[in-house]
């Protein structure tokens, strides 16, 4: 079912082949207009369960807009979006807020409710949407979360006196603090020194490991793409360019892989 | 020959002309589309506050920091600029009293202004300018910074937890802002008759409650309300949908502060139309 393999495939990988072949979230000939701009043009694109799925591309390739199609954040033109059974086009309000609560969105600015402290920051999802647990269980789940991320000792500072890769890390744990099915990233080491991006990347594969989360992760950064990829795909011109392994991108020759790989 | 150039050239200007004018034209329809769709932009607002203010799920704790910030934080300007507005009504009215030796009906006529029309209209004026800036950036900021954005993915309604909170809080709290400043400014207006005179208190407030009917005050309280509305729907309306840039913060902020404003005169001549004819 999947269609990308490569012969040198990572353990990682070719377990999770065998563990899943069930696609999480599944478009169809998606496209998208702003005015005269056509932004995405008829693309399909299949996440399987528990993998990380990298999309590469240009800036302008429509990457961020596909995502957010996908929470419909914007609404599509064309083409259907089936998130975990459903299609999110058809969704009436209270439907998507169903489906909007097992997927977590990681903004490439991190999005914090600068208006409340760290700790306000992960309460604030946890009690709307998971009204059954006690405010022991909250604390306990916001002290777990941001052990996680390594950031237990700043739940009282506000986002303002954090620096960029702590604030990374906290817009993180926020999205996962709910436990979220599928994670989508936007570009999460975007402004980040080489190391702190290394850092974020590996919180994305433990979170991958931990939270068993399938996720679409859109960045420029290769390395976090190489380090965090289980596959693949790459955006050129509103269409799918190129769909493939990690492997089979870094070995091939053609000039736009090329250009990003090098 | 000559005749052809010449109809060909009156052809060539009439063509020009026509496109000009049907330029012109689909510029007006644009125009006019581009207004109606605002008009139903904010109708539809509206009605979204309307009917999540009704629903349930109400972010209480939202709505008493609102309340807080908007009527608190307020205080202190507020009884600046209403002392000062009794102080002044009071000082510049006087010599005309004088004059017709009326002296006497300072204090009603200062109350009555106060009450009716200056208090209500100054407060909601400041108001305007603090409050609603104040929503309209904040708001502003927050969709430039996707923490809209960010609410809705995570199910959780920013219309209920944002908007409903600012026009609830403001709807209430201009009201007892103004009723501050009313009182604030007839103690200024008896500071502001103690400047050249000599009335005691007791005798200053007792004439200027005199002549204070439930008609003068009723109107007056029933207006404030609306004016606290448009307020706070104004603010939130511009700062909700505010552009992506960093520049539209400022611009958000800056119309919803005239908006407001021109709104409050507006809802003001509505209300003064309505109590006269009653």
């Amino acid at each position: 079912m999947r269609t990308t393999a490569s012969a040198s495939e990572s353990p990682d990988t070719t377990s999770l082949k065998n563990q899943v072949n069930e696609s999480v979230i599944e478009i169809t000939d998606l496209s998208k207009s702003f005015g005269q701009q056509e932004v995405l043009k008829k693309i399909s694109i299949k996440l399987y369960k528990g993998e990380n799925l990298v999309v590469l591309g240009k800036s302008g390739t429509g990457k961020s807009v596909l995502i957010k199609c996908i929470v419909r954040l914007l609404e599509s033109d064309e083409g259907t979006i089936n998130v975990l059974g459903e299609s999110v086009t058809t969704l009436n309000g209270k439907e998507l807020n169903m489906l909007r609560q097992k997927i977590g969105f990681l903004f490439q600015s991190g999005a914090l409710y600068d208006s409340m402290t760290v700790r306000q920051n992960l309460e604030f999802p946890l009690r709307r949407i998971k009204s059954e647990l006690t405010d022991q269980e909250i604390d306990e789940k916001i002290i777990e979360v941001m052990e996680n991320v390594g950031l237990s000792d700043t739940l009282d500072k506000m986002p303002s006196q954090l620096s960029g890769g702590m604030r990374k890390r906290l817009s993180l744990a926020r999205t996962v603090v709910v436990n979220p099915q599928i994670m989508l990233y936007d570009e999460p080491t975007t402004g980040l020194d080489p190391v702190t991006s290394d850092e974020i990347s590996q919180l994305i594969l433990d979170v991958q490991k931990k939270y068993k989360t399938s996720s679409i992760i859109i960045t420029h950064d290769i390395k976090c793409a190489l380090k965090t990829a289980n596959r693949i795909i790459m955006l050129s011109d509103g269409g799918v360019y190129k769909e493939g392994s990690v492997d089979e991108f870094e070995n091939s020759s053609d000039p736009l892989i090329k250009s990003f790989f090098n | 020959m000559e005749k052809t150039k010449s109809t060909t050239r009156i052809r060539s200007i009439a063509t020009q002309q026509s496109t000009k004018l049907s330029e012109k034209t689909l510029s007006k329809k644009v125009e006019a589309s581009v207004f109606l769709t605002n008009v139903a932009d904010v109708f539809l607002f509206v009605a979204r506050v309307i009917k999540e203010t009704f629903s349930r799920g109400f972010e209480f704790k939202e709505f008493s920091r609102q309340c807080f910030h908007i009527g608190y934080k307020s205080f202190g300007l507020i009884a600046i600029t209403g002392t000062i507005m009794g102080l002044v009504l009071t000082i510049q009215s006087r010599p005309v009293l004088v004059d017709f030796g009326a002296v006497t009906m300072l204090p009603s006529m200062v109350a009555i202004s106060i009450v009716r029309e200056m208090g209500p209209v100054i407060t909601a004026l400041i108001c305007a300018g603090k409050i609603g800036s104040g929503m309209g950036a904040e708001l502003g900021s927050m969709k430039v910074t996707e923490q809209i954005d960010a609410m809705e993915v995570s199910s959780i309604n920013p219309i209920r937890f944002l908007v409903v909170t600012r026009v609830l809080a403001a709807t209430l709290m201009i009201p007892l802002l103004i009723l501050y400043a009313d009182t604030l400014g007839i103690l200024g207006s008896w500071a502001g008759a103690n400047i050249k005179g000599d009335v005691s208190f007791v005798l200053f407030f007792s004439q200027a409650f005199g002549h204070l009917e439930f008609i003068d005050f009723i109107p007056a309280f029933i207006k404030s309300f609306f004016f606290g509305a448009v307020i706070g729907l104004v603010g939130c309306y511009k700062g909700y949908n505010a552009g992506r840039g960093t520049e539209s913060v400022g611009v958000a902020a800056n119309s919803a502060v005239v908006l407001a404003s021109l709104l409050v005169i507006i809802v003001d001549m509505i209300a003064v139309q309505i109590t006269d004819m009653i």
